[in-house]
């Protein structure tokens, strides 16, 4: 006789694929590979498919999840960083200058910014690297607002005018690739690199510093290096959207751009970067749908935030997550 | 090397090291001698300044007084990383593991540091197996589950041993147990002594601070008894605790 009862999906695969890969049909391939690929699949497609409005919601909705998974990564290593402005602002300020004043062309300021900037924010968070905790987190929200006062006070590099006509990309697909390539890449790169012995040693420094330091480790060294990586990221985001609007300025340092990625880290799920990811692409799009709506946009928006945060701590990404893991079938059993 | 010279083969020598915290004085001018090979105790009451003394030692705190020599350098104020990359690893009293890791991953942080690296010639290579290796001179089964099972949900004999694992994994000259005894059952320590026997007799120098006296009596060379930051006496497990002012701190005066 026949019965049938139901039986976890990834129980067998999981324990196949970790190790060797020998997936024996079809449908487990397809379950493996199905939530590394959609995204990739579908942000490669989006930019050909929307209208040009919408293209630069996806735009922008990259760039803050780019700013998002930066944020996540400073929070694996125990730097919860409230400014990833000084990031963007840093990064769009020399794309700005190199590209206006030095004449560099687009193709070579967006490297040297993301370069630059990274290593600019590195140094100039050095001094606060032993602070811990909230600390650390005051001064990461002080310094992007003191360096816009800065350039409001001294009128350096345009004061409250900005810098405006600079080189705007050829043309909106070059754009969208560009930014939908750096996302999906730094995406990967994120998650494997927390899983590499690096890494390994980045996660402990937020478990237990003392522990990391009786071993011979700078933990300062490693905390600056990935303070260069996060901050290569958010000033790369900087640099691209001063070369999308043509012009950087003042609100480059905005709270926005502090708060909106550490919204979607949060609502996404911290530690994974996928959540950051799909944080970024619920919050950013949902904000410019909420827009028709006029002044009650801004409540809605809140309010969403607090569901999704009151309803799901964890974050989305790791709902979803455990509840693929969970899909179950039926399966025929002899009895 | 400086101590080829040397006869007695001294590793450590602490002079005249003080630290307070605002009033109170938690080590005062405390002096001694560490020769290579050694198990040196250090006993005292609660609160007599025994890890006070390992985090000068390890540069977790800076003396205020004193100085600290280890094989001939003066290491006084140096930081944490840079004494532990010359040789000298240390346990935590209060043991917090890298808890989400697995157990084995838990040793690729020492062996990710750059005293590992300088020693295996400049490279890192595949640190897992190394690891693993590690966690079995330590009593790891082989491949067992303790070995993957996230450091967090270790028991607590197992923990112990994982610390005791971080200080071979960084290939330590001089190791610093801060209370490794403390909270083991019999049995648990009866399979730990012999793994620090083990070290001594490969020519490392142990240091440790305990409360268990009667264990660690029996496998110390020399013990030093602090009281109120100050060290009372100095010398063999036989002979210590026959000694009044021993008795007096311990028991209380009569």
């Amino acid at each position: 006789m026949k019965q049938r009862r139901k039986e976890r999906i990834d129980r067998g695969i999981k324990a196949r694929s970790d190790d060797v890969f020998s997936l024996n049909s079809f449908r487990e391939m397809l379950y493996v590979a199905v939530p590394p690929l959609a995204p990739v699949l579908i942000l490669l497609i989006l930019p050909l498919e929307l209208p040009s409005y919408w293209q630069k919601v996806l735009v922008s909705t990259c760039v803050f999840a780019l700013l998002a998974m930066s944020w996540d990564f400073l929070v694996g290593v125990g730097m919860v960083s409230l400014g990833q402005a000084l990031f963007f602002g840093v990064g769009a300020y020399i794309a700005g200058i190199s590209n206006k004043i030095l004449g560099l062309p687009i193709w070579i300021d967006i490297p040297i910014a993301t370069v630059l900037g990274g290593a600019i924010c590195a140094v100039l968070l050095t001094p606060v690297l032993r602070l811990r905790g909230v600390y650390f987190s005051m001064v990461t929200l002080v310094l992007p607002l003191m360096l816009e006062r800065i350039v409001e006070a001294s009128g350096a590099f345009g004061g409250t005018e900005g810098i405006s006509g600079i080189t705007p990309f050829p043309n909106s697909y070059t754009e969208s690739y560009l930014i939908v390539f750096a996302t999906l890449f730094a995406l990967f790169a994120f998650r494997r690199l927390v899983t590499t012995d690096y890494g390994l040693v980045l996660k402990a420094i937020k478990d237990n510093d003392r522990a990391v330091m009786s071993v011979g480790i700078n933990i300062y060294w490693m905390k600056a290096q990935a303070l260069f990586i996060s901050g290569c990221v958010g000033a790369f985001c900087g640099a691209f959207i001063t070369h999308v609007y043509g012009f950087v300025g003042m609100p480059s340092f905005a709270l926005d751009y502090s708060i909106l990625p550490l919204s979607s880290a949060v609502v996404g799920g911290m530690g994974t970067f996928a959540g950051s990811f799909l944080g970024a692409f619920i919050l950013v799009p949902l904000s410019e749908a909420l827009r028709g709506i006029g002044g009650l946009r801004i409540v809605l928006y809140s309010f969403f935030l607090v569901f999704f945060i009151v309803a799901l701590p964890e974050g989305i990404f790791h709902y979803i997550q455990r509840k693929y893991q969970q899909f179950e079938r039926w399966v025929e059993v002899d009895k | 090397m400086t101590d080829q010279n040397n006869k007695t083969n001294l590793i450590l020598r602490a002079q005249n090291l003080s630290k307070s915290f605002g009033g109170v004085k938690a080590v005062v001018s405390v002096s001694f001698d560490l020769h290579e090979g050694e198990l040196l105790g250090v006993i005292g009451p609660n609160g007599s300044g025994k890890t006070t003394l390992v985090n000068l030692i390890t540069g977790f705190l800076k003396p205020d007084r004193g100085k600290i020599e280890y094989k001939g350098q003066d290491i006084t104020g140096w930081t944490p990383y840079r004494i532990a990359r010359i040789g000298i690893a240390r346990t935590f009293q209060m043991i917090r593991p890298f808890a989400e890791l697995p157990s084995f991953k838990n040793l690729i942080i020492p062996l990710y540091s750059p005293r590992v690296k300088a020693l295996s010639g400049g490279k890192y290579g595949d640190l897992d197996a190394v690891a693993k290796d590690y966690l079995e001179e330590v009593g790891f089964e082989r491949e067992s589950s303790v070995t993957y099972k996230p450091a967090g949900s270790l028991p607590h004999g197992y923990l112990k041993r994982l610390e005791l694992a971080k200080c071979l994994a960084l290939r330590a000259d001089l190791i610093i147990l801060d209370e490794l005894f403390s909270g083991l059952s019999i049995a648990e320590l009866a399979s730990i002594v012999p793994i620090i026997e083990k070290l001594v007799s490969e020519g490392k120098t142990v240091i440790m601070i305990e409360h268990r006296l009667r264990e660690l009596f029996r496998i110390a060379d020399r013990v030093v008894v602090l009281n109120y930051g100050s060290v009372i006496a100095d010398g063999i497990p036989s002979e210590i605790m026959e000694k009044p002012e021993v008795r007096k701190a311990y028991l209380g005066s009569e």
